[in-house]
């Protein structure tokens, strides 16, 4: 099987009026299909630009990005950033149909697609409503389907879960989860939290401090009864080893 | 020590704050009534001189005169049909020309300081040369009016474009869109409340610089009959016009309020 996404000896040094600052050396690591890959490092340490290489808003100084030429949709790529950012001048059916009106793709089939989204995770009966008329965790939701609606196969995660409260976050983590496992997506999920990474990722890389390498790479294999929702997860036995091998890591 | 323990019903505490907003009212009433009776007893009595000062009834007498002869709404609606273009160029010259500098950051940025120094040129300089330039004629009290609400509207509303949070900014290129689809779904739409606001200020400016054309360069509005009236010792029409002004002023922020207010309960 080939990979996704594959990183090969990508650098990206940023450029301001005082000096020049490295914030990803030598990054390589790659993303398998239908498997979602976690990122952890400490903070600052340029997790966010990653996300931007990888999601073409910045080109890497040097180094190689390949995408899997076979992928479909509108976009390859979808990136969900860490607060929703739903419009509150539109509609929440207007803002997840925001990027299909962007591409000129809303079609009559889209729209179907958007409306058996709303009803399957309960947003059915917010359509019509302001975003501000939603919780937290259905304005994530929200934000989510907006994203899978141009059919990206690989999804990029920046925190999207720490703007939340806790118990939210847990809710909103499993809402997600099930949502991209079922719709057969790949994902890359940034964030500080090591249990939230442990808890939904198949593989996790740890970085360096600022300019970002990849320190280790582990696989994540947990022995769940039933399904694998990231709230299982976290009863698994293996949990607290992982959490705290990261941890040691991260603090090396 | 127990504390005191104060209970207000429900109905009490309306009952309170609604009388709080009624004495309000009436004391704004009062003054104005004060202030007009003031003013008739002083000018009956002779302590005021009522050729220089004019008063109540005398206005009352002249604004029901130039009414009958229709001659007040010719004059009301130049000086409102000046104001309100002037006030449509400003929205949307002052709009466009703020887009255009949200796209083009370079132009903002070479042009910015020449935009301060007009805003901050007391335009009344110019209504001179406009008359010269443009002749004796409503052009130049259009551009009078245009121009003193004009460069504080594209300075305010470049300003408002260009703080618009920038994660939202990125959205739209997550989203795959381009500069256009920015403007279109972000940019404008998050500056409606500073455009409206802006407005506000905008009418009163563009009815001051109106005003200020039709002192010198007209022959009809209440501006002219504001002039010609302490020229001809017509004080009645002095003092007419002015209150005419004040209420047209706050008939024009009060609808602009509206508007804002409609908008607000929509979104």
């Amino acid at each position: 099987m080939e990979p996704l996404l594959t990183l090969t000896d990508v650098n990206y040094t940023y450029q301001t009026s005082e000096n020049e600052i490295p914030a990803v050396e030598k990054l390589n690591f790659c993303v398998w299909p239908d498997k979602f890959l976690g990122i952890i490092g400490p903070s600052g340490c340029g997790k966010s630009t990653i996300l931007s290489l990888i999601a073409g808003l910045l080109p890497p100084s040097s180094g190689k990005i390949r995408l899997q030429s076979d992928t479909f949709g509108v976009t390859r790529i979808g990136y969900m950033l860490q607060k929703d950012h739903l419009l509150d001048w539109l509609t929440i059916k207007e803002n997840i149909s925001l990027g299909l009106r962007i591409h000129r793709q809303m079609t009559p089939e889209k729209e179907k697609w958007i409306n058996s989204m709303l009803s399957e995770y309960g947003l059915a009966q917010f359509t019509e409503a302001r975003p501000s008329q939603l919780s937290g965790g259905m304005r994530q939701r929200a934000a989510l389907i907006r994203t899978l609606a141009l059919e990206p196969r690989l999804l990029l995660l920046d925190e999207p879960f720490s703007a939340l409260d806790y118990q939210t976050r847990l809710t909103v983590a499993d809402d997600i989860h099930h949502i991209l496992r079922s719709q057969h997506k790949s994902a890359i999920l940034v964030t500080h939290d090591i249990s939230e990474a442990v808890s939904f990722c198949d593989q996790i890389i740890i970085l360096t401090k600022r300019p970002a390498t990849v320190k280790k790479s582990m696989d994540i294999r947990l022995t769940i009864t039933g399904e694998r929702t990231p709230f299982h997860a976290r009863m698994a036995p293996e949990f607290k080893d992982y959490f705290n091998q990261i941890w040691g890591e991260l603090n090396d | 020590m127990t504390y005191p323990v104060a209970k207000i019903s429900r109905q009490d505490y309306i009952r309170r704050n609604k009388r709080h907003l009624q004495i309000i009212r009436i004391a704004r009433l009062l003054i104005l009534i004060l202030i007009i009776a003031g003013w008739e007893i002083a000018t009956r009595l002779h302590l005021l001189d009522a050729f220089i000062f004019s008063s109540p009834s005398r206005i009352v007498k002249v604004i029901i005169d130039m009414a009958t002869d229709s001659s007040l709404f010719y004059h009301l609606g130049i000086t409102v049909g000046e104001t309100l273009i002037s006030f449509a160029f400003v929205l949307i010259f002052g709009t466009l020309t703020a887009v255009l500098l949200w796209w083009c950051r370079g132009a903002a940025a070479v042009l910015e300081p020449y935009l301060v120094v007009l805003n901050s040129l007391p335009k009344t300089a110019l209504a001179p040369i406009l008359i010269v330039w443009l002749g004796n004629n409503v052009k130049t009290i259009i551009v009078c009016g245009v121009s003193l609400a004009i460069f504080s509207t594209i300075i305010n509303l470049y300003t408002a474009f260009t703080h618009i949070d920038a994660d939202k900014l990125l959205l739209i290129r997550t989203l795959g869109g381009s500069r256009m689809d920015t403007m279109r779904y972000i940019v404008l739409p998050a500056s409606i409340p500073a455009i409206i606001s802006n407005m506000k200020v905008n009418i009163g400016l563009c009815l001051v610089g109106v005003i200020i054309g039709e002192f010198l360069a007209a022959n009809a509005g209440l501006g002219y009959l504001i002039i010609y009236g302490s020229q001809v010792f017509k004080l009645d029409w002095v003092m007419m016009s002015i209150i005419i002004l004040c209420i047209l002023a706050m008939f024009f922020y009060q609808f602009l309020a509206w508007v804002e207010k409609i908008y607000t309960v929509q979104h």
